[in-house]
């Protein structure tokens, strides 16, 4: 399979990259790792005119603890690849959710291609990392031609591959709260090991079970919190009766590999696990 | 446009189009199919190839965005006498193929497995080597080769970088 022809602009800065999707306007496409992107284009589901590749970018590359204190919160950017982020020392002392995370997307050769920022703005409804990164909260920050802005993680994803990124913008960063104390746990449940999920459940919480969010992939249009269960864990209800409303308020479709009724099933269920692993007071982490 | 990539040690300059696939400039443009297409959907790794040090499945990359970059394919592996690369040598020796289509993806993989983990278990040769499908079932003596080709010590995760293309 082979895309359909396109022109190729590689940008070595983000200013070179902005002013490309200026010039070029919506029938131009960012590529980085492409790991998305060029399945759909190999299909023909996505025919951009000029693809921008901003792979070459590697200051955009890092992650590491900005700022101090209680302030201080880990910064990623957005060209920083799933290998990069599952190895990361600083990811994995402060953030220890979402190195493990990316360590579960796709497979070695699919992590060493495929990019934080690139997984964000595709906004798969059945993607990991977004999924994570709902339920560690945090910041998208964007940058186009009217400077920088910053979105929270939690208004960003907007729909079935819809963010609230403006044409013309990319992200640069992503700006995650530290998790100190707090626990965290990640079920995924796939019929083969580097699969998307069917379903999966990503939970933070306090070693009491307090201030729990979770994020759920697959059991809507896009990645979304399970704000039944966050509710009713904040109310005092056990991890038994809060992750046994994890599917209220989602919409799963159903397909070939579960219909709704079962992903629905899989929600609670996964949520549950995930909690629980959250609230144990030996952190997988460990 | 001109895409200048270095191919198991050959530095080449050639005029492609942005579409075109690693896979493709590989195979057509390279003369070089070891490289094989298997599903053309990032998952069967049968086009796994080493750039720049790290395993990549060449069906989704451009060639063009490969600018610059060392990348190494089964045919680059084996020393200008013949000599085989110690995972390419451990394939043999513990008969880690069947018919044979995945095997160059695979040894390029099981490189990759071993750049990162010297010695690795049964378990960690497979959840490594997760995403190369061989649709004859032979992972047990793949599985072998790999562990095999560990005992040669750290070469078996290494690639010669500045070799000469042979045929």
């Amino acid at each position: 399979m082979i895309p359909a022809p396109f022109e190729y602009v590689r940008a070595s800065s983000v200013e070179e990259a902005l002013a490309a999707l200026a010039e070029h306007g919506e029938d131009a496409k960012l590529i980085a790792g492409g790991h998305s992107l060029l399945p759909i284009m190999k299909l023909r589901l996505a025919v951009p005119s000029v693809l921008v590749d901003i792979s070459g970018i590697r200051e955009l590359s890092y992650v590491r603890v900005d700022g101090d204190g209680a302030d201080a919160v880990v910064a990623i950017g957005a060209l920083t690849r799933h290998h990069e982020l599952e190895t990361s020392d600083v990811a994995r002392a402060e953030v220890g959710l979402l190195p493990h995370v990316a360590g579960r997307v796709g497979d070695p050769q699919v992590r060493h291609r495929g990019t934080l920022g690139g997984t964000v703005a595709h906004c798969d409804p059945a993607s990991d990392l977004p999924t994570a990164l709902l339920a560690l909260g945090g910041d998208v920050v964007l940058a186009g031609p009217g400077g920088r802005r910053t979105v929270p993680v939690t208004e960003f994803f907007l729909g079935f591959f819809e963010t609230a990124m403006d044409d013309g913008e990319m992200i640069v960063e992503l700006r995650v709260p530290r998790l100190g104390d707090a626990g965290w746990g990640y079920e995924k449940f796939t019929r083969r090991e580097n699969d998307w999920p069917i379903v999966a459940a990503a939970a933070v919480a306090g070693r009491d079970g307090g201030a729990a969010r979770v994020a759920l992939a697959n059991m809507a249009g896009t990645v979304l919190r399970a704000t039944a269960t966050e509710q009713a864990l904040a109310g005092g209800a056990s991890i038994a009766e809060a992750a046994a409303l994890a599917a209220e308020g989602t919409s799963p479709t159903s397909d070939m590999h579960a219909d709704a009724e079962y992903r629905s099933h899989l929600a609670r269920l996964l949520t549950r696990r995930a909690l629980e692993t959250a609230t144990t007071p030996i952190s997988v982490a460990a | 446009m001109h895409v200048t990539i270095t191919v198991n040690g050959r530095q080449r300059t050639e005029d492609v189009e942005p579409r075109l696939l690693l896979a493709h400039f590989l195979r057509d443009v390279c003369g070089l199919t070891a490289t094989n297409i298997g599903c053309d959907s990032t998952s069967c790794g049968a086009c796994t190839v080493i750039v720049d040090g790290l395993t990549v499945k060449s069906c989704t990359v451009l060639a063009v965005q490969s600018e610059g970059a060392q990348v190494t394919t089964c045919e680059g592996l084996a020393a200008p006498d013949g000599t085989l690369h110690p995972v390419q040598e451990a394939f043999r020796t513990e008969h880690g193929l069947q018919c044979g289509f995945c095997t160059p993806g695979m040894v390029m993989a099981s490189i990759g497995v071993l750049a990162d983990n010297p010695d690795p278990t049964d378990r960690e040769v497979r959840e490594g080597l997760e995403g190369n499908l061989c649709r004859c079932t032979g992972y047990h003596n793949i599985v072998r080769a790999v562990r095999t080709a560990a005992q040669a010590g750290p070469s078996a995760g290494r690639v010669p970088q500045t070799q000469e293309v042979h045929s």
